[in-house]
């Protein structure tokens, strides 16, 4: 053997003082295999650079977190005088300490739903059409002209709706409620539709055409997102259901869906939240009500975030904390909503690869 | 049978074609579209009392599924006519979403068409306008120069601390990081609306200030740190680790790494997030609604008086009944389009890519520095000035590119020595001649490799490196530079 060994062999006799050879180059090679600790030679500019770094992440969390607190402090406040009614109320009338967000919050729900409701075929067909039926030519194309309007702000969607579909869209409204009218959901108390003189009116401004107009304000980032997972369905997969006869439509059910299933929930999640967290263009539509409307149909509508744009101005301090649990119970659902959203992409197949 | 078919003359092979569609789904796509337009037309003048474009539509869609799928079931079987049917849809689905989108884009633009005409939209603000004035009369001056005032102040703020916030994630991952990435995940649920309402709360009716364009600014900022810290961590993490790896390896320190290595290779996918950013900064309404508190005046500081956005203008133009100013609500809205197109097509001409791909304008620029560095080292080993290495670098690799005169490349390149020393002159015949034997030796290398695909490789290539590692110590110890 080397003399390294030997040389250890020594210490360790002389450190143990006792053992024959054989044993103390065991206990070397023992010894030897423990594993070193290692320390990064550091110098100055390095530990300044981890501090400053370290600095920032604590400003961006101190900050999120005041944010966070604040909205808990303000809305506690709040919650403390309105009670449980808070959750049951409808009118919202802070200084008499009769305030509730039951008709807000069931708004913000049926927008939101009524918008999924649309944006959800929407981007699903647009997503598998760029990816797996669109002309190699136009993919990018389209690829660019859906990541625009994601980014198309929404007070432009809010100006299409009020101008352009509040008034196209009436004569849907009123065949729905003409003959769809017996579900309870696309009732429109006041209409008969037996009476050739009933005005349209009653339908504009409704929780249907504002959920229209935010369905395509997230349709393009929730087809986006699912487009992304479908053009990673493994190749391999795709040409092994194609070889064994499928049609595309049966390779897309058997390769692309599975493949893409938690790009699909988590898309359609992340396009929920943003249409919870809605304000300027449901806020141009509706006309505000405080009672629960459960007829998407018909006129009048609320969400907590139109409730905030509605009636910060010149609020006192109560009303102001009132407001302020209300902004924190919309933040909550969508906190839950996006949190359910990125564990379903991340826990899914595709996710993991694609970080 | 099998002799005769070797035999006979060969069989003209024609060209199979590989299209996936076929004249009969053409003439069936075409058939059934006006038949179920006819039926439609039908059933709304004779049959049915219906009206309305939306409803001709969707029936006339109905019909064409119905009849599209029964055409098809006579042809074809099942999974045929469940993949037609889907395909239908899909491609349809995907026209409205288009056919939406477009809509929204061009009715906006459209309408705003009108105040865009005048010069004095752009550069007049609305202070002398009422909403009765005609379109020739006041503009859009302040919001625009209040846009852009308040997105440069969160710009400011937000593209330091979001970035060193980013490189924090990735580069020190630890719990607190982890802690960090949570919260940023958890803001970007954020409502803008909460944000704009935290700001009103904290700055305006807590610690008393005015609303102000400051105020607003602060607002996005809290709303679009998140969206720039998450999106530059997806970035960063995708720089390659390997290049990072032979930064330390050559012994760089954590911070230099960030700045010379990761940072650059990821520039491109960081700009990216902060244009990406920027577009949701400037379109958002909400927030600067709270705290910025309009008006029709220009502002120019932010610090004090009440500022406006576009986004903000659209919104306080089109709330108005009159004709003129709901005008000019889509012109606003459309220079604010105008404005967003323009930074996401920024966004796509500098990113678009991952980290180190290069675009071929940014691979040549690689290589021109990449070749510099190649002159800087022989005029180190050369002990000459650099413009001289670098000519007779050239000229003698003009030369030796053919393989036919290397000698002559070499000896033409030889009196272009004559101003240096003797001893320099002949290190560099002696680099000359190994250069051109490298060159040469690949030539030869690649033609025979080309040749004979599956050659043994071992047998071929000459490479000498005897000879050059004979000849790198006799450059450095006659070196009279050092």
């Amino acid at each position: 053997m080397p003399t390294e060994p030997k040389t250890h062999t020594r210490v360790l006799e002389a450190e143990l003082g006792t053992a024959s050879d054989e044993l103390a180059t065991e206990v070397v090679a023992v010894v030897a295999d423990f594993p070193r600790t290692l320390s990064a030679a550091t110098d100055r500019p390095d530990i300044a650079f981890k501090w400053v770094a370290r600095g920032s992440g604590t400003i961006v969390v101190s900050v999120m977190s005041l944010v966070g607190i604040f909205l808990l402090v303000q809305g506690f406040r709040a919650f403390h005088v309105a009670g449980p009614s808070f959750i049951t109320e409808q009118s919202w009338d802070p200084n008499s300490g009769k305030f509730g967000i039951a008709a807000v919050l069931t708004g913000t729900v049926l927008v939101a739903l009524t918008a999924i409701a649309f944006a959800f075929p929407l981007a699903i067909g647009t997503a598998l059409y760029i990816s797996e039926y669109s002309p190699l030519k136009i993919k990018n194309v389209l690829v660019t002209i859906v990541d625009l309007m994601a980014a198309v702000p929404s007070v432009v969607y809010g100006l299409w709706g009020v101008f352009f579909l509040s008034s196209n869209i009436l004569p849907v409204s009123q065949w729905i409620a003409t003959y769809l009218g017996w579900i309870p959901i696309f009732a429109v108390s006041g209409f008969d539709p037996n009476d050739p003189l009933a005005t349209p009116t009653v339908f504009a401004a409704s929780t249907f055409i504002a959920g229209i107009v935010v369905a395509l304000m997230v349709a393009p980032i929730a087809s986006s997102i699912m487009r992304e997972v479908f053009t990673q369905a493994p190749i391999g997969e795709r040409e092994g259901a194609l070889a064994l006869g499928a049609t595309r439509w049966g390779m897309i059910r058997s390769v692309v869906l599975p493949f893409g299933r938690g790009g699909i929930i988590g898309g359609t999640m992340l396009g929920l939240g943003r249409a919870l967290g809605e304000t300027i263009a449901v806020y141009l539509i509706i006309s505000p009500v405080f009672v629960i409307q459960p007829h998407i149909l018909e006129k009048g509508a609320n969400t907590i975030s139109a409730l905030i744009a509605l009636r910060y101005n010149e609020a006192s301090s109560f009303e102001i904390s009132a407001l302020m649990a209300a902004g924190l119970t919309l933040f909550l659902a969508t906190l839950v909503v996006n949190f359910v959203a990125s564990t379903i992409i991340a826990r899914s197949r595709s996710g993991s690869q694609s970080d | 049978m099998t002799t005769a078919l070797v035999k006979g003359p060969p069989a003209v092979e024609v060209r199979r074609v590989t299209s996936t569609l076929r004249a009969v789904d053409v003439i069936r796509l075409l058939g059934c579209a006006g038949a179920s337009i006819g039926f439609t037309a039908w059933l709304f003048v004779y049959a049915l009392p219906l009206e309305g474009a939306i409803g001709f539509i969707v029936i006339a869609y109905l019909l064409f599924m119905i009849l599209f799928g029964l055409l098809t079931a006579f042809d074809e079987n099942g999974p045929t006519v469940r993949d037609r049917m889907v395909s239908v849809v899909v491609h349809s689905l995907g026209f409205l979403m288009l056919l939406a989108l477009f809509s929204v884009v061009f009715y906006t633009v459209g309408r705003g068409l009108a105040p865009l005409g005048y010069l004095n939209f752009f550069t007049k603000d609305m202070s002398n306008a009422g909403p009765l004035d005609p379109l020739s009369r006041g503009g859009v001056l302040h919001a625009v120069a209040g846009t852009l005032i308040m997105i440069t102040i969160s710009l400011a703020i937000s593209v330091p601390l979001g970035i060193m916030t980013a490189v924090f994630l990735s580069e020190f991952p630890g719990r607190y990081a982890q802690f960090v990435r949570t919260i940023v995940e958890a803001m970007t649920a954020l409502p803008s609306i909460v944000a704009g309402l935290f700001i009103y709360a904290t700055i305006i009716v807590f610690l008393g200030f005015n609303r102000s364009g400051f105020a607003a600014s602060l607002a996005i900022t809290v709303m679009m740190l998140p969206i720039i810290i998450r999106s530059a961590d997806v970035v960063l993490r995708l720089v390659p680790g390997n290049l990072k790896e032979a930064a330390r390896a050559l012994g760089a320190s954590t911070w230099r790494t960030v700045w010379t290595v990761t940072l650059p290779t990821a520039r491109s996918g960081l700009t990216t997030a902060v244009i990406l950013g920027t577009a949701r900064g400037i379109g958002e309404t909400s927030p600067v609604l709270l705290t910025a508190g309009a008006t029709t005046f220009l502002n120019l500081n932010p610090f004090s008086g009440p500022m406006t956005s576009l986004p903000l203008t659209t919104f306080t133009f089109v709330k108005s009944p009159e004709l003129t100013m709901i005008a000019r609500g889509f012109g606003t809205a459309a220079v604010l389009m105008v404005l967003v197109v323009l930074l996401f097509a920024l966004a796509r001409a500098i990113g678009g890519r991952g980290p180190g791909q290069l675009s071929s304008a940014q691979q040549r620029a690689r290589t021109r520095q990449s070749r510099d560095d190649d002159y800087r080292y022989r005029a180190r080993e050369l002990g000459v000035p650099l413009s001289v290495a670098r000519k007779r670098v050239a000229r003698a690799t003009h030369a030796i590119a053919k393989p036919a005169a290397v000698v002559s490349g070499a000896l033409a390149a030889a009196p272009l020595a004559a101003d240096a020393t003797a001893t320099e002159a002949t290190a560099f015949m002696k680099w000359v001649r190994h250069f051109a034997t490298e060159i040469s030796s690949t030539i030869r290398f690649a033609i025979t490799e080309r040749r004979r695909p599956r050659a043994k490789p071992a047998a071929t290539p000459r490479y000498r490196r005897g000879s050059a590692d004979a000849a790198e110590p006799d450059n450095t110890s006659e070196d009279p530079g050092s």
